[in-house]
């Protein structure tokens, strides 16, 4: 399953970059396992996702929470909370 | 209804679009603007700049959908919202919420709706310039209540 990745603000900063494309093994289900396993693929990875609980994801521009399922995403987005306005 | 959205680096003109949505129309009565603008301070520390980070293509989708939703919840008769990006100094316009409406409440409403939701939910993220360094601003608890009152008012309907 390919998959595009975007990152915004300091989860960007701390991957080192803002998009990438990724192949993640069949076990990946949910929003939570892909970030469990992008943590597993290097320090600045690790550092990024060391605290799942303050990362939000959005899944083809649409937020969605942890548990969502990520077959059929075209893009995949984490970031911290917003804050706009 | 008309609805604008545009983000963009450039500044814009509160009076002039204001007045585009009256112009022409008789069945307008309020006309609520809201404009944020980048303080000198920020959780009391002095901030140089600002730089508002964006997510293209889902913070359009994602207000859209909100300016939507204000639709459906008070019979608006235009909105504009326009949130600026890029590096902006304090004195600078951020945001601009304005709703139309016949009559106050639902315009008051409306402007004070969107706001909430686009603090909370557009996908913005905004970077103080300090003298010691770049900082991200943090997510506040109190964005996240004034957003959560408009759940609780919600309809069960819906």
């Amino acid at each position: 399953m390919s998959v595009k990745l975007l990152y915004f603000a300091w989860v960007r900063e701390r991957v080192g970059k803002a998009e990438e494309v990724v192949d993640p093994p069949a076990g990946v289900a949910t929003v939570a396992d892909l970030m469990t396993w992008l943590a597993g693929r290097g320090e600045e990875y690790a550092l990024a996702f060391e605290s799942p609980k303050f990362i939000r994801a959005a899944i083809d521009r649409t937020h969605v929470k942890a548990s969502a399922p990520v077959a059929g995403a075209k893009e995949v987005a984490f970031f911290p909370p917003m804050t706009g306005g | 209804m008309p609805a604008t959205i545009r983000l963009q680096s450039a500044d814009f003109d509160v009076g002039a679009e204001a007045a585009s949505l009256t112009r022409g129309r008789t069945d307008i009565g309020a006309v609520v603007t809201f404009t944020g603008i980048c303080r000198g301070d920020e959780a009391g520390a002095p901030v140089a700049a600002m730089v508002l980070e964006h997510y293209p293509g889902m913070a359009e989708a994602e207000i859209a959908g909100h300016v939507a939703e204000a639709e459906a919840r008070w019979p608006l008769i235009g909105a504009t919202i326009i949130h600026r990006h890029g590096r902006l100094l304090p004195g600078d316009n951020i945001v601009l919420v304005v709703t139309a409406a016949s009559h106050r409440g639902d315009a008051f409403a409306a402007a004070e709706f969107l706001m909430d939701y686009l603090k909370t939910r557009a996908p913005f993220w905004k970077q103080v310039e300090r003298p010691d360094g770049a900082a991200w601003v943090d997510a506040k608890s109190t964005d996240d209540a004034a957003a959560d009152r408009w759940t609780e008012r919600r309809p069960a309907a819906e």
